[in-house]
């Protein structure tokens, strides 16, 4: 981790750590301008910001999308700025209560103020998530990002789900874990791609590190992307990466009460998926009692009952993605 | 939960804002953290120190202003005070409850020079 402003944990495969981590603070928070620059608006007039409207930004920010979409990256080794996209469409988001004050600010002269902001810590995550959401919606793809506590069986699950759909889809695979690549080498023995995203001491993935993998990815126009997330039952709930849906895992050798332990995971999910039912004849395990506690948390939620070894309640699965893949894909044609 | 990360977005947004509105330090900060967000905010002290390191925020103080949780009882027809995400309404005991207030992450209000 980047002991300045501690960021970069993160690695994606396929890109240099060079590139991933390193950035130089020579220059102070210069960084920040690479970011700005990379947008293609000049931000240097920021520093001043008091002298122009917030109108701007957003319109600017707006412009950026349309032209460019998610695609300033590739030309810009800015790889390395992990955190560092700095106020590109925050602006609109900033309440400028201090902007009088900032007004009377004389450069070189330090002066104490109050400055309120009213920012939204995951605003941040959330306006890397709507990039993705952009690919993902210019290109007809449906993501969908796999949660569940650790071993409740997500790679098993999309091992088998690839194999059986990868006459009818184009499918990809982001994976996500503290370390090893373990989990994208079973993925890619289907022939899917896959991409490893290692998060180091990070619990979750966040947007930013999909928007990179999704730079090397480059999944195809119409395709499938699953996005198995670190094994959590807690932290991913809280960060939109720009899936169409979450997708939680339970399996049947957790508690049943699991939905109501960790209620935000199964609230933030549209689809729950009750895995290894294979074992269910040697556990005591109460299904409608399970899905009791998570309907409670999210009356929205719908369930399945799987197995992933068996092939159980699969084909239910497999219509429910077929239906939101033919939407992601008719959206396209439409807007084209 | 994840208080690394969130903490990290926070000292992002102050150098945003550092630059935007021509500050160099920050001596204090108000963070608006609910009750019902899942943020230990011990945690979050801690890891502010940290993150905020050779920023125009390290050493800052770090104020966090809970908000209460709360929540719409469709049954009682008012609004409730909550003590757990998703927990029970304290009139009626029963579950349906939407939350209204609590889950709220902010940073709100800076000191700087």
């Amino acid at each position: 981790m980047c002991t300045v402003c501690g960021c970069g944990t993160a690695v994606v495969e396929g890109q240099k750590p060079a590139e991933s981590k390193a950035h130089s603070h020579d220059y102070g928070h210069g960084d920040h301008d690479h970011g700005d620059g990379d947008h293609g608006h000049g931000h240097g007039d920021h520093s001043h910001g008091h002298d122009h409207s917030h109108g701007d930004h957003s319109h600017a920010h707006d412009h950026e999308h349309k032209h460019h979409g998610h695609h300033h990256d590739h030309d810009h080794d800015h790889g390395d700025h992990d955190h560092h996209h700095h106020a590109h469409g925050e602006a609109s988001e900033t309440l400028d209560y201090g902007a009088g004050l900032a007004g009377v600010h004389v450069p070189g002269l330090s002066q104490e103020r109050i400055v309120q902001i009213e920012r939204d810590i995951l605003s941040k995550n959330r306006s890397y998530a709507d990039e993705n959401r952009d690919v993902f919606a210019q290109k007809g793809v449906l993501a969908l990002n796999f949660v569940s506590s650790p071993g409740s069986g997500k790679t098993s699950l999309l091992v088998r789900v690839i194999n059986d759909l990868k006459d009818r889809f184009a499918i990809s695979v982001i994976e996500g874990d503290q370390q090893t690549s373990n989990d994208a080498e079973r993925i890619r023995a289907t022939g899917a791609r896959a991409i490893q995203v290692n998060t180091g001491k990070g619990c979750h993935l966040d947007a930013h590190m999909v928007g990179r993998a999704l730079e090397t990815l480059e999944p195809k126009n119409n395709s499938l992307l699953f996005i198995e997330n670190v094994g959590n039952l807690v932290c991913p709930a809280a960060f939109d990466l720009g899936e169409a849906h979450k997708v939680v895992l339970l399996s049947t050798t957790e508690g049943e009460d699991k939905p109501a332990k960790y209620p935000d995971m199964f609230a933030a999910a549209d689809l729950m998926l009750l895995n290894k039912s294979d074992l269910l004849p040697h556990l005591d395990f109460d299904v409608g009692a399970c899905l009791g506690h998570a309907l409670r948390v999210n009356p929205n939620l719908q369930t399945l009952v799987v197995s992933a070894k068996t092939g159980e309640g699969l084909v239910a699965f497999y219509a429910w993605i077929e239906a939101r893949a033919a939407r992601a894909q008719a959206s396209v044609k439409k807007a084209g | 939960m994840h208080e690394m990360s969130l903490t990290e977005s926070v000292v992002e947004i102050l150098c945003e804002e550092g630059r935007k509105q021509g500050f160099s330090r920050v001596k204090t900060v108000w963070l608006e953290i609910g009750e019902l967000s899942g943020v230990e905010p011990r945690a979050m002290e801690f890891c502010f120190d940290a993150a905020s390191r050779g920023t125009l925020a390290e050493g800052a103080k770090l104020e966090i202003v809970r908000s209460p949780g709360q929540g719409w009882c469709l049954d009682c027809g008012k609004t409730v005070p909550l003590s757990e995400r998703f927990g029970a309404c304290p009139e009626c005991g029963q579950y349906h409850v939407q939350m209204s207030g609590g889950d709220e992450m902010r940073v709100k209000e800076l000191e700087v020079e």
